[in-house]
């Protein structure tokens, strides 16, 4: 009744490109359920990292010999793949960062330096990530904007009711996440962006937990910005992307000065580059630029709609299974949900479960998840979270039932 | 089960976190002290009492989190009453050995409070076992009123 077959890809083949997944922890197989804080990588990842630094690796763009040449090359062709990936329309409108963080905060700074003034609001929800809130706090402390917040309903989903209240013409800019890292909530990214545009306010997207998930469009989403991170989605850690829509980019001035972004330096001031180099100073991370596009490759290998598929269908089937055990609580939407459940049980606080779990092999994640805000407003210090992506199995799923049965019996 | 998990939630630690001593509210306090582990969202409400010479003459406390930190500050508050500043000082420090140094022999003067020996196999929840001990230290600090302590810095 659990099956996972309506794809014909063979889950179990694809397992194998992951070498880490045959490590053991505490003498137990490694059963991974921490892939919504950073995922695996596969070994065609980890071949082209090793292959950047034994056959291309020096910098990128100044450099007139054969080596620059190459590298050069493999990074804007990076460029072009993240930007095919999320259907910008060119490689222009992607901006290599470090990660989800580091994209919205060049927005909040660059863009919101720029064009945000005293009264007015950037909208918000209660289940945004830390990197999608603090940034905006620090954007409202400098220039006077003022915060707003999209309630959470007890399902899990945004209360969209509020919508016509909150979406008023002193918005600028309603920032939001495309799934959430707590409840799995799958947000309707398109119709927010289109309410959004009706009152003249620009649009970004959290998509850290989305990007390697399913597939983005973001001409078809209709969302101005959009973030996201290589390491949630098999890519090395320290490379990420933001999109910005073209004309936005090229209006938005310079956040970090240095080398790259640059035209031509006097000793008073400088011209700058367009974007996206004029957002990307200094030396760049070439290597995590080709990881990341070594990453996409392949995923569209597997096909996101397969990989949204069995992922969802892994946090369904945990969902589910979750709530045979006792005292138990499941947050988030019942039907559709992303890669992941988080819950607590009576039984036992959340840094006691998972530290029970680990000693089994089982990598869990217990705490706030970087959501203090949202775990307040479900009245929880805190939450296990157990979340998936296409290496995981139904099997692995019912060994972590075993595994909080025992602690349940143990704890209670 | 693991030997580690077996020392970490010995039954007197388990029994204390399902059934802390000392818990609740002194309305005479001296002091209070609202401690809390911002990784976890473990809280503490410490209010002590002190004698006349200054020593630790009554403690109670509420608050939630996990097994860890709420047996932690249970056994603390049995084992501090009657003391000293000077010994709840060394006892701090000998606590804080106990639940980090490998080679820790476990001083007998610190009678229960061994049973938290586990915790130094898991680097990740000394934390946990130290934020009522962060919270008492505070208080002494403080002396009167109220006061807040964080096991992170800020």
């Amino acid at each position: 009744m659990h099956k996972i077959a309506t794809s014909d890809v063979d889950w179990s083949v694809i397992r194998k490109d992951f070498p880490i997944l045959g490590e053991q922890a505490h003498g137990h197989p490694l059963i991974y359920f921490d892939s919504a804080a950073t995922s695996q990588k596969p070994r065609a990842v980890i071949d082209v990292l090793r292959r950047y630094y034994e056959h291309e690796n020096a910098n990128v763009h100044r450099g007139l010999h054969e080596l620059s040449s190459r590298a050069t090359e493999a990074y804007e062709k990076s460029r072009q793949r993240v930007a095919d990936y999320i259907g910008a329309v060119r490689a222009d409108e992607i901006v290599f960062t470090r990660g989800t963080t580091e994209s919205i905060n060049l927005v909040a700074q660059a863009w919101g330096g720029k064009f945000i003034r005293e009264g007015d609001v950037i909208l918000l929800t209660v289940m945004e990530h830390h990197s999608n809130l603090v940034p905006w706090q620090l954007l409202a402390e400098r220039t006077g904007a003022r915060l707003r917040f999209v309630g959470v309903r007890d399902d899990g989903t945004l209360d969209l009711k509020q919508l016509p209240s909150l979406l008023t013409p002193e918005v600028k800019l309603f920032a939001f996440t495309h799934i959430s890292n707590s409840l799995g909530t799958i947000n309707p990214v398109a119709e927010l962006c289109e309410k959004a545009h009706a009152v003249g306010a620009l649009t970004l997207v959290d998509a850290a937990q989305s990007a390697g998930h399913l597939p983005i469009d973001v001409q078809e989403l209709g969302c101005d910005f959009l973030a996201f991170s290589g390491h949630k989605m098999c890519g090395p850690t320290g490379i990420g992307a933001l999109y910005g829509r073209g004309e936005i980019l090229d209006s938005m001035p310079p956040w970090h000065g240095g080398g790259e972004m640059i035209v031509s330096v006097t000793l008073e001031k400088s011209a700058f580059k367009k974007a996206p180099h004029r957002f990307e100073a200094g030396t760049p991370n070439i290597a995590g630029a080709i990881g990341l596009a070594a990453a996409i490759q392949y995923i569209e290998q597997i096909g996101r709609p397969a990989i949204f598929e069995h992922d969802s269908h892994l946090a369904r089937y945990a969902a589910e299974r979750l709530t045979e055990l006792p005292g138990m609580r499941v947050f988030g939407p019942t039907e559709e949900r992303g890669a992941l459940v988080g819950f607590v049980m009576d039984a036992a606080h959340p840094h006691d479960l998972t530290t029970f779990a680990d000693q089994y092999g089982l990598a869990l994640r217990g705490g706030h998840h970087c959501n203090q805000p949202l775990m307040r407003r479900f009245g929880v210090s805190g939450t296990t979270r157990a979340s998936f992506y296409f290496y995981n199995t139904t099997e692995e799923i019912d060994r972590m039932i075993e595994i909080l049965d025992a602690a349940v019996r143990f704890f209670s | 089960m693991s030997p580690e998990i077996e020392e970490l939630y010995q039954e007197v630690i388990l029994d204390h976190s399902r059934r802390p001593r000392n818990f609740g509210d002194l309305p005479d306090a001296a002091v209070r002290v609202h401690g809390d582990n911002p990784a976890c969202g473990d809280e503490i409400h410490l209010s002590v009492k002190f004698d006349g010479g200054g020593s630790l003459h009554d403690i109670k406390f509420t608050g939630h989190g996990c097994a860890i930190s709420q047996a932690s500050a249970s056994l603390m508050t049995m084992k501090l009453k009657g003391k000293s500043r000077a010994e709840v000082m060394e006892m701090l420090d000998a606590f804080h050995n106990l639940v980090t140094d490998a080679t820790n022999e476990a001083p007998k003067t610190l009678g229960d409070l061994r049973v938290m020996k586990g915790v130094r196999n898991f680097p990740q929840r000394v934390k946990c076992a130290m934020l009522a001990w962060r919270a008492v230290e505070q208080a002494l600090e403080q002396g009167a009123g109220e006061a807040t302590v964080s096991t992170e810095p800020t």
